[in-house]
């Protein structure tokens, strides 16, 4: 079997990405390709003699934008252009999911203050807000009663840039100091995380502490058919545990594991390695 | 390696290995720093998160 050349899609090189390096540093067969996206340039001609390539920018646009012009380029991508499309934007997302019969939240989407407002009052208080784009739990406020509807509805509507006039508005989920980060690679779920915080907001960026959460069948199913749902691939999948069942929250298309690995005791780095040779060696795309 | 913190001028003492955009932390101030370079070894502050950051 000849050379396999992986490119490698990123900026800042955080722990995942030198986790990963590392993983596919242990394959002699494999030759990896740094890809800056704050150096690339493209022009929609050229191939670059790659059999595949990572995606692990930390900016989303630019994440999306690359990884279009790969895949026009019949370059086999890990995550493809349509995953980090509709994973990257909450609405398409939840379209995806529902088309596919997820559970996941009430939710409302409206273009307006005034019909914002009423989409809260319909879906009741308190209510979430969060941005369409947006991550690490940023933006997002949860609102309690009317006046603080109006008051963020207004902020966000003078203050923020066109694209915090889209709301997103979901249905608030007691989760009890606690929800699920689930990892997926292909079609296995290969491990998950319970995300410990006080606060309602239960991101590890935001504090959250991590403990191990067993992939009972429940699970493993419900996160194997949203990953399918989403376009497939190595995807971080957030959830609620309600009494009526799990509800999926979000799907993350370029995940962060750092805090995940011993915890779960599962070398995801190593697994995510894996797919992605396979996927160049199968040289097709998901 | 001994090289100066960019932003407080604190001496870090750093591992081989390190790549070009890799992040590392000041145990002095507490920055964020990216490797800017690793031939010669160059540490610039790192850029401030953006918006579209993360997941």
């Amino acid at each position: 079997m000849g050379t396999i050349n992986i490119g490698f899609l990123h900026s800042l090189v955080r722990k995942e990405e030198k986790l990963l390096l590392a993983e596919f540093g242990k394959h002699p067969d494999v030759s990896v390709v740094m890809l800056d996206d704050r150096e690339l340039v493209f022009d929609l001609c050229t191939v670059p003699p790659l059999d595949a390539i990572i995606e692990r920018s930390i900016n989303h646009s630019r994440a999306l934008h690359a990884l279009r012009l790969f895949d026009s380029l019949g370059i086999p991508c890990v995550n493809s252009y349509r995953v980090a499309q509709i994973c990257g934007d909450k609405i398409l997302t939840a379209v995806a999911l529902r088309d596919h019969g997820i559970p996941q939240p009430d939710l409302r989407i409206a273009f307006t203050e005034d019909s914002a407002l009423k989409a809260i009052e319909e879906i009741g208080y308190p209510a979430v807000l969060k941005p369409v784009v947006g991550s690490w739990g940023r933006l997002l406020s949860k609102v309690n009663d009317r006046d603080a509807a109006e008051t963020i509805l207004e902020h966000k509507t003078v203050l923020g840039s066109y694209h915090h006039s889209i709301f997103f508005i979901q249905k608030y989920i007691r989760k009890q100091g606690r929800d699920i980060r689930a990892f997926v690679v292909g079609d296995e779920c290969i491990g998950a995380i319970y995300r410990h915080s006080d606060h309602w907001i239960t991101n590890t960026a935001r504090g959250a502490t991590a403990a191990n959460c067993p992939v009972h069948p429940e699970l493993a199913d419900l996160c194997v058919r949203t990953a399918v749902a989403v376009g497939g691939g190595v995807l971080a999948i957030d959830l609620f545990e309600t009494g009526e069942g799990l509800l999926v929250n979000e799907v993350n298309y370029t995940m962060e594991f750092r805090n995940s690995i011993d915890t779960t005791g599962v070398n995801i780095p190593a697994r995510v390695a894996d797919y992605v040779i396979a996927r160049a060696r199968a040289g097709s795309r998901a | 390696m001994i090289h100066e913190c960019p932003v407080c001028g604190a001496e870090l003492e750093l591992g081989s290995g390190l790549i070009k955009g890799e992040l590392l932390e000041c145990d002095e101030c507490g920055s964020e720093l990216e490797v800017v370079s690793d031939d010669p070894l160059t540490l610039a502050e790192a850029p401030e998160a953006e918006e579209d950051w993360g997941q």
